[in-house]
């Protein structure tokens, strides 16, 4: 039998071992449904308030960049595509790296809503390391700058892990408090007055952070560093695909973690310490989360604004990605790529406003990453399908 | 006397603390401050030890409080201070950002009462900002604006119920979800129908409240002129502990919370309970929401509830899922920003750490350092198919 219907799970499973269950049994198959349907209904959307759904869709895919890899563009398109796509895998990293910090969370079932607490503790140490320690080496600033981002992200997650397994607190409210805390220290540090705001005197009245030194900056391998071309953080990011995929699936910790996810009582019972998987693991999705901090600031923001902190919605981003890519490597890599393309599709910067006002895409790219979320809370479409194939399975076997 | 007094009375001298440096007392010496803070915390310590853990850690963080809080007025200037401090207004403000903490806390009581978790109160809160607003300029009137909050919360409150209780999905999945499609939503309609104008600046408007008891001395600056929703919270706080802690409706929805299956055994329809729960919690939300639009700052903007969905959920945690208590902390989170708000005169920087006290408090509550907030036995797990 290679797959369970809902029926039949056992009681009480947590939330990772219902997301394996299901992983066995949808493949990729429901993941491209569920994105399917989601957009569909953003396209009802958007019919519904007198606006063209086929030409909505077209300007934002031409927004994403994708076509670049068309082979009949013209020179002039091909150029102009470049640029977008530059910018949409600006945001893929942090995304990969967000999604990550919850998938790996969801394997050991766990559920770390604390990505964006972790992300902008990671920035906030990295653009103050980035920005401070004038003349050190560049390559020696770059990594310490993101060393800092990985452990104050991995510290940050810590303090849930460690809530988790002294007291058993829900990692969800904790990590939910984390992320407030964090965006309010945040913008404490760089508000008016500020212990870290900028000592620029002629931004006395801005509240924002001091630049990163050039030193510290992230060179930029496709397009003009002017114009915010590719930085190589990408190759960061994939990286840690490669990590997050070797840790799942070649180390004890992974098969740890698992274990514990599959189900914490039996863990323990054979002999794993339960309590150490889960502040590892919350330490370790901190990490990703922060190193996505510090990715961004270093590769293209240079600077933290009071305001853009709050308004920072990566992280849940994160999620979605996550859930989507089934929590696994390459489907972590595949959420990312289409939700970066998503939120670059409808930017201002990229959309055609003739066509469809970047305002109101934008608020489109929320709704249709809401619906996703919302689909594949319950895998309802999995579990269709599966009822589907057993009763053909059963009647062939009738027949 | 007992453990438990002493306890009591370390909170007391905790408050006293902080209470003796500032109007209308103002006393200028720090010593006063530090020894009726060092009384607090020994005191504290001393129920702790005694066994009587929850109140002697309450008594020490309250010295702690005091100290800090005492000492920081001792060393700023009495101007300032009399500034700052003004008790009628810091409680007519206190009132009016515990408000929309007070309509989310109280509708999340009666989702995680009936054990269905709601972290969507922040999407519901901001569903009912907008709604309530729109619905006010249509109609042209703030009752009918209300009413059309009311029914939006419910409506969207209706899709977590559909896929927690009916889909059996994980319901901190679907409500982050929620909470994502709440953002698109009014974003969507807001931008499509307002466009880059915002809402009408003569948007109706939920009218205050006239008490003729402006010669009480205290009583008459915070009390006098509310604002009808701010008396409405308070009602609705007493409403829900007689409706949940009073009633056999109640009796039900606390059953379904603790145990789904002795209920269902006993004959209650636990499905149905949880749906009506849900759809209460959504529509008392979205009053909280059209507070704020409607209410309080006359305008809805993009994502205008920022976090206070999170902070009543926080709020309820850390009343421990009852009404008093949760009104309790929503008071003391609304106090934290009534001073934040009054705080800039000598400190902008320092008052914008004061926004973060409530996640640290409930941070606190939920380790049970003060005493361990229980959440209702069954908060999470759907019922189980027969």
């Amino acid at each position: 039998m290679s797959a369970l219907p809902d029926d039949e799970l056992p009681p009480n499973m947590t939330v990772a071992s219902r997301a394996a269950v299901y992983l066995r049994s949808g493949g990729f198959v429901a993941p491209l449904i569920t994105v399917l349907v989601a957009f569909l209904a953003g396209g009802l959307v958007v019919l519904a308030t007198g606006h063209n759904p086929i030409e909505t869709y077209q300007a934002i895919f031409k927004g994403t960049g994708f076509n670049w890899v068309f082979p009949w563009l013209s020179e002039d398109d091909r150029t102009i595509a470049a640029l977008a796509l530059q910018q949409t895998l600006i945001t893929t990293t942090p995304l990969i790296l967000t999604g990550l910090a919850v998938a790996f969370a969801f394997r050991c079932g766990l559920f770390n809503i604390g990505g964006q607490g972790q992300y902008i503790v990671g920035s906030i140490l990295a653009v103050w390391v980035g920005s401070s320690f004038d003349g050190m080496p560049a390559l020696l600033h770059i990594v310490v700058a993101i060393l800092a981002g990985i452990l104050s992200g991995a510290a940050w997650a810590g303090i849930a892990g460690l809530l988790k397994a002294v007291t058993g607190t829900n990692e969800v409210i904790t990590t939910i408090m984390l992320n407030w805390i964090a965006i309010w220290v945040g913008v404490w540090l760089f508000g008016l007055g500020g212990p870290l705001q900028n000592d620029d005197p002629t931004r006395v009245d801005v509240p924002v952070s001091n630049d990163v030194l050039a030193g510290a900056k992230l060179p930029v391998f496709w397009g003009d560093a002017q114009l915010q071309g590719l930085h190589i953080g990408i190759f960061i990011a994939l990286a840690a695909l490669v990590v997050f995929w070797v840790l799942l699936n070649r180390t004890t910790l992974g098969y740890e973690v698992r274990a514990v996810g599959f189900s914490p009582d039996a863990a323990e019972a054979s002999g794993i310490n339960v309590r150490r998987n889960y502040i590892l693991v919350m330490a370790i999705c901190g990490a990703f989360a922060g190193l996505g901090g510090a990715l961004d600031v270093m590769g293209w923001q240079f600077r933290i604004a009071t305001n853009d902190i709050p308004a920072n919605q990566l992280a849940f981003f994160g999620i979605a990605v996550a859930l989507l890519g089934r929590n696994t490597a390459i489907g972590t890599l595949l959420g990312a790529l289409l939700f970066a393309g998503l939120i670059n599709g409808t930017s201002t910067r990229n959309l055609d406003p003739s066509v469809f006002e970047p305002q109101l895409a934008t608020n489109l790219t929320y709704m249709i990453q809401g619906l996703v979320v919302l689909l594949i809370s319950t895998d309802v479409l999995v579990v269709y399908l599966l009822r589907l194939r057993r009763r053909r399975r059963t009647q062939a076997v009738a027949a | 006397m007992t453990p438990k007094r002493v306890g009591w009375a370390a909170v007391a001298l905790g408050i006293l603390a902080f209470f003796v440096a500032v109007p209308p007392l103002t006393v200028r010496s720090p010593i006063v401050v530090i020894v009726l803070a060092a009384l607090a915390m020994a005191a504290g310590s001393y129920a702790v030890t005694a066994g009587e853990k929850r109140i002697g850690w309450g008594g020490i963080v309250a010295g702690l409080v005091g100290l800090v809080g005492g000492y920081a007025a001792t060393q700023s200037g009495v101007a300032n201070l009399e500034r700052v401090v003004v008790w009628g207004a810091l409680g007519a403000a206190t009132l009016r950002y515990a408000t929309p903490l007070i309509f989310g806390a109280v509708g999340g009581l009666f989702s995680e009462r009936s054990g269905v978790v709601n972290i969507a109160l922040e999407g519901m809160m901001l569903m009912g900002a907008f709604f309530g607003a729109w619905g006010a300029d249509m109609t042209g009137s703030w009752i009918l604006g209300l009413v059309i909050a009311v029914v939006a919360g419910s409506a969207f409150a209706a899709i977590h119920a559909l896929f927690a209780i009916s889909f059996r999905a994980d319901q901190i999945v679907s409500g982050t979800a929620l909470n994502l499609l709440a953002v698109g939503i009014t974003g969507y309609l807001y931008v499509q129908v307002y466009g880059d104008l915002g809402t009408p600046d003569d948007l109706p408007s939920v009218p205050n409240v006239s008490l003729p008891i402006d010669w009480l001395p205290l009583f008459g600056d915070v009390f006098g002129d509310l604002n009808l929703l701010v008396w409405l919270a308070l009602a609705a706080v007493l409403v829900t502990w007689i409706v949940v802690f009073r009633t056999p409706t109640g009796l039900r929805l606390r059953s379904a919370g603790e145990n789904p299956l002795a209920a269902e055994t006993a004959g209650l329809n636990v499905v149905r309970t949880r749906y009506y729960a849900v759809m209460a919690s959504g529509g008392l939300a979205a009053l909280g929401g059209a507070f704020l639009s409607i209410g309080f700052l006359h305008t809805f903007t993009q994502n205008m509830t920022a976090g206070r969905g999170f902070i009543a959920l926080a709020a309820l945690i850390f009343g421990r899922w009852k009404p008093g208590l949760a009104l309790a902390a929503t008071l003391l989170f609304g106090f934290g920003s009534a001073l934040a708000s009054r705080l800039p005169v000598f400190s902008p920087s320092g008052a914008v750490l004061f926004q973060a006290l409530p996640y640290v408090l409930t941070l606190i509550a939920v380790t049970g350092l003060i005493g361990r907030s229980v959440p209702p036995l069954a908060l999470g797990r759907p019922l189980p198919r027969s």
